[in-house]
């Protein structure tokens, strides 16, 4: 656990909720049925008592270990059941978790279901984000699943008396090979009430020996989602539940100086500068909101058009999370042949999930159920708990599997208001936030300005490079390059709108602005930018990626015409290792950018699920495209200008370009998370093709705004 | 204010003592329970919500429900027939078309409008009908390749 390293741009958790498990053994056998449970305990195992026999055991229950990274249930009828804080945001966590335990169990896929992001059921997880699912929690569950095959071949060798090394797992049973005895999983675990702690280095299958995972698996329940069964957090629907709208201030940070109303058979909720509304229909909340009559003082605010001075002028130290000071910058620009100094900017821009913000809430007493769509179930627990001074015992999080989120669903806004108007109904409410809502009052990824200064030889070895990044984040700051002489820095700043996690992070703004000076480089020194490239690139991965796109998008070829043109980037994040190729055809004159074609090659270690990992990359390289080419947030005054999709113009069918993906398969290597580092070879790469057909170089994201004449 | 509106969905006619001007969204989903149609702008840009009214695609968030008294609504859910999935459907299961699948019915119920207009469309053609669907995801070429798949399986 130790090594999630929250960047310093997820500015939206400032704090760390509690951990806390709070299942009893008797609980959990109560609510699954007999059968077998494993944990895995992450660490501090000597503190946990080994438990067997459950059928045996007396006196008081203890609690589950706190330290719990997975736990595992094999019922009776053989049906094997997970629990995982992690969640389904349609980045493929459920299939991917599910083909993990079904390889080590040695089941079928469909003999195994996940709960997750259910805070009664499952162990606390601090959240869906940093592409973390892939490289912790599904060795988590390997090991679960592993120990518990381990724990059935105990209990048949127990039945028949024999060494359980004569025994094997297969088809859901076990089987002694020798006399072709065979018992089913449910056989074995019938009547046992057996609990097993596991340390953390059970055996596991090597990826060489994959049956299950490394093989294209279809999302898990896919048939819902075709026929519009799946219940998403805004579908559900709860007895006697009422619909809630929030009245919004005029402008951020604007404070409520007066309110009246006339409501009468309406829930109406006036608590400081919180005004809702709960009644039976989405329109009459709505109607009922419109005549509430609120006045609210508001601040004078930064706007876009001062956006980069506020943010330079408000920079504070840099963090020492992301600094890094090799060599001497004086040295490296002393043994430069020439020098190169640039800024690059970066927009505010927004998720946009398709599903927006939602939640329902339901009062029992004192204790609360709420079903919202978060990447952070425990940390909505938390704020929860929070708010309403309650236990966070009393607090019941579920997050059925949800219309996506990017990062941008890590708060549990909804979740509170739902809360807060159920409370006074006395009815369960829902709370589905409107499209403008979603625009205006979520966070948006971070802005930023980065300056960057660099020294190079003629002969194209890169001799110095500082760069400071000022707000956007410090995720994959750091270049891959060897560069002898480094100084990079990341500084915080005021920013005038609410920022916070985006996919990648800061790792799309930092690869655009060292992916274009690296391309400006080369053209600097003369040299072809892959060539450059490699010549200053050690790490053996990046130059087989860099290999497997460039020969892919046949790099180096001549033009067809003089629209057209080429570019290439690198990224290295989270264990991601891309390479991206651009086409793209341009007129300088006429202004127009369109692009034709794009390539990545990526290396995330042992593929486990080859055609959702392909669906992620091309994903990421579309959603790429928008905060590429024209996404941005305007603001003036504390007011989102543009908060619609007929204003904010997020990738559409006719903005797709031909799309080619290299999968990279390192069954040698660990598996890393794959949903995220895609994105960052997008902006760059298609900004140094532009670059190629029309010698207009683009160092502001969004590049294209209103077209390429403006952007120039 | 409670009028009743007669509605008939997926082959239904349904009695909805519905105020006439609250969206056929809000109606789907809210009162009958069908909430495979889906919100995702309220401004017809994004086409999560289309369902089929007299065989054409429409933004039922921008369609208020007394509009549409005794028209033939199709939404996902109807369009199962006895059992078997629209090829559509399995067309999108086939390929992958999906990731977190919050405008997959919105995605298939409008390539079902253009596939009955146009049974056989060209790569040009799937774009510019489909270019008013949001995918956030960005599963685009995954959904016009599903959509050429059920063209092919409806033409056999």
């Amino acid at each position: 656990m130790t090594e999630i390293l929250f960047e310093p741009e997820r500015y939206e958790l400032h704090a760390l909720p509690v951990r806390y498990s709070g299942l009893t053994r008797r609980q959990f056998f109560k609510a699954l049925g007999s059968g077998i449970v494993v944990f895995l305990v992450l660490r501090d195992l000597e503190a946990v008592a080994q438990e067997s026999g459950g059928r045996r055991r007396r006196g008081p229950m203890p609690r589950l270990p706190l330290e719990i990274g997975a736990w595992l249930h094999i019922a009776e009828d053989g049906a094997v059941t997970v629990y995982t804080g992690k969640v389904e945001v349609g980045q493929g966590s459920r299939t991917e978790l599910t083909q993990v335990v079904a390889e080590e169990l040695r089941v079928l896929l469909t003999s195994v279901r996940l709960v997750m992001g259910d805070t009664d059921l499952v162990p606390f997880d601090m959240g869906t984000f940093g592409s973390q699912t892939t490289p912790q929690m599904a060795p988590r569950l390997r090991k679960a699943a592993a120990a518990a095959r381990e724990v059935l071949i105990g209990l048949a060798a127990d039945e028949w008396k024999v060494d359980r090394a004569s025994l094997v797992c297969g088809d859901g049973k076990v089987t002694r090979p020798k006399t072709k005895r065979s018992l089913t999983y449910g056989q074995l675990t019938k009547g046992q009430k057996l609990v097993k702690a596991i340390p953390d280095d059970v055996t596991l299958t090597s990826p060489d020996r994959w049956t299950i995972e490394g093989k294209p698996t279809p999302k898990i329940d896919c048939k819902a989602f075709v026929t519009g069964q799946h219940q998403y957090p805004s579908d559900i629907k709860r007895p006697d539940m009422l619909h809630g709208k929030v009245l919004r201030p005029p402008a951020f940070g604007a404070t409520l100086t007066s309110v009246s109303h006339e409501l009468k058979g309406v829930t109406v909720v006036h608590d400081g500068d919180f005004v809702g509304v709960a009644t039976d229909n989405e329109l009459a909340a709505t109607r009922a909101l419109a005549t509430i009559h609120a006045e609210w003082k508001t601040t004078p605010q930064v706007s876009a058009a001062e956006l980069f001075a506020e943010l330079k002028k408000t920079a504070g130290q840099s963090d020492e999370r992301a600094r890094r000071e090799v060599g001497s910058m004086e040295k490296g620009l002393a043994a430069a042949d020439r020098k190169l100094q640039q800024t690059y900017t970066v927009a505010y821009i927004a998720h946009a999930p398709l599903e927006p913000r939602a939640a329902v809430a339901e009062w029992n007493d004192d204790k609360l159920t709420v079903w919202t769509g978060t990447q952070r179930p425990f940390g909505v627990r938390s704020e929860l708990a929070n708010v309403f001074q309650i236990p966070e015992e009393h607090v019941h999080v579920i997050m059925p599997d949800m219309g996506s989120g990017y990062g941008g669903k890590h708060t549990g806004d909804a979740a509170i208001e739902a809360a807060r108007l159920a409370k006074a109904a006395g009815k369960p409410v829902k709370i589905v936030w409107t499209r403008e809502e979603e625009f205006t009052w979520a966070y948006f990824r971070p802005a930023g300005v980065i300056e960057v200064a660099s020294g190079v030889r003629d002969d194209g070895t890169i001799t110095a490079w500082e760069f400071h990044n000022y707000n956007s984040g410090a995720a994959a700051i750091q270049p891959p390059y060897d560069i002898p002489n480094q100084s990079v820095e990341f500084h915080s700043a005021h920013s005038p709108l609410r920022q916070g996690s985006y996919r990648s992070l800061a790792a799309t703004a930092n690869h655009f602005a060292r992916e274009t000076h690296i391309d400006e480089l080369a053209h600097l020194v003369k040299m072809d930018p892959l060539e450059f490239r490699r010549k200053n690139l050690k790490d053996a991965r990046l130059q087989s990626v860099l290999d497997a796109a460039s020969e892919a998008f046949a790099w180096g070829r001549k033009k067809t015409s003089t629209e057209q043109g080429f570019g290439i980037a690198v990224g290295l994040d989270k264990g991601g290792h891309l390479a991206t190729c651009a086409e793209v055809s341009a007129d300088r004159t006429e202004g127009t950018a369109k692009i034709v074609r794009l390539v990545a090659a990526f290396d995330c270690g042992a593929i486990i699920n080859p055609d959702n990992l392909k669906n992620q990359i091309e994903g990421a390289m579309i959603m790429g495209l928008g905060g590429a080419l024209r996404e941005a947030i305007e603001f003036e005054n504390g007011r989102i200008l543009n908060p619609r999709f007929s204003a904010y113009r997020v990738p559409r069918f006719s903005d797709v370009p031909f799309i080619e993906v290299v999968l990279v398969d390192r069954k040698d290597l660990p598996s890393a998370g794959a949903g995220e580092t895609p994105i960052v070879g997008v902006a760059p790469a298609i900004g140094n093709a532009i670059f190629d057909a029309t010698g207009i170089r683009l160092r502001s994201l969004p590049m294209i705004p209103n077209g390429l004449k403006e952007g120039a | 204010m409670a009028n009743d509106t007669q509605l008939h969905v997926n082959g239904a006619k349904l009695h909805v003592p519905a105020d006439p001007e609250r969206s056929l969204l809000s109606v789907l989903r809210d009162d009958l329970e069908l909430t495979g149609t889906k919100y995702g702008c309220g401004e017809g840009q994004c086409g999560a919500c289309t369902v089929l009214i007299d065989g054409l695609p429409q933004r039922s968030c921008l369609t208020p429900v007394g509009t549409v008294a005794g028209r033939q609504i199709i939404t996902i859910e109807g369009l199962e027939q006895t059992g078997k999935l629209h090829p559509l459907q399995r067309a999108f299961l086939e390929v992958g078309a999906m990731q977190c699948a919050y405008c997959t019915s919105g995605m298939i119920i409008s390539a079902a409008g253009l596939l009955k207009r146009n049974p056989n469309p060209t790569q040009q053609a799937i774009i510019r009908f489909m270019d008013g669907n949001l995918c956030r995801c960005g599963t685009y070429p995954r959904i016009i390749a599903a959509i050429k798949l059920a063209a092919k399986e409806k033409s056999k």
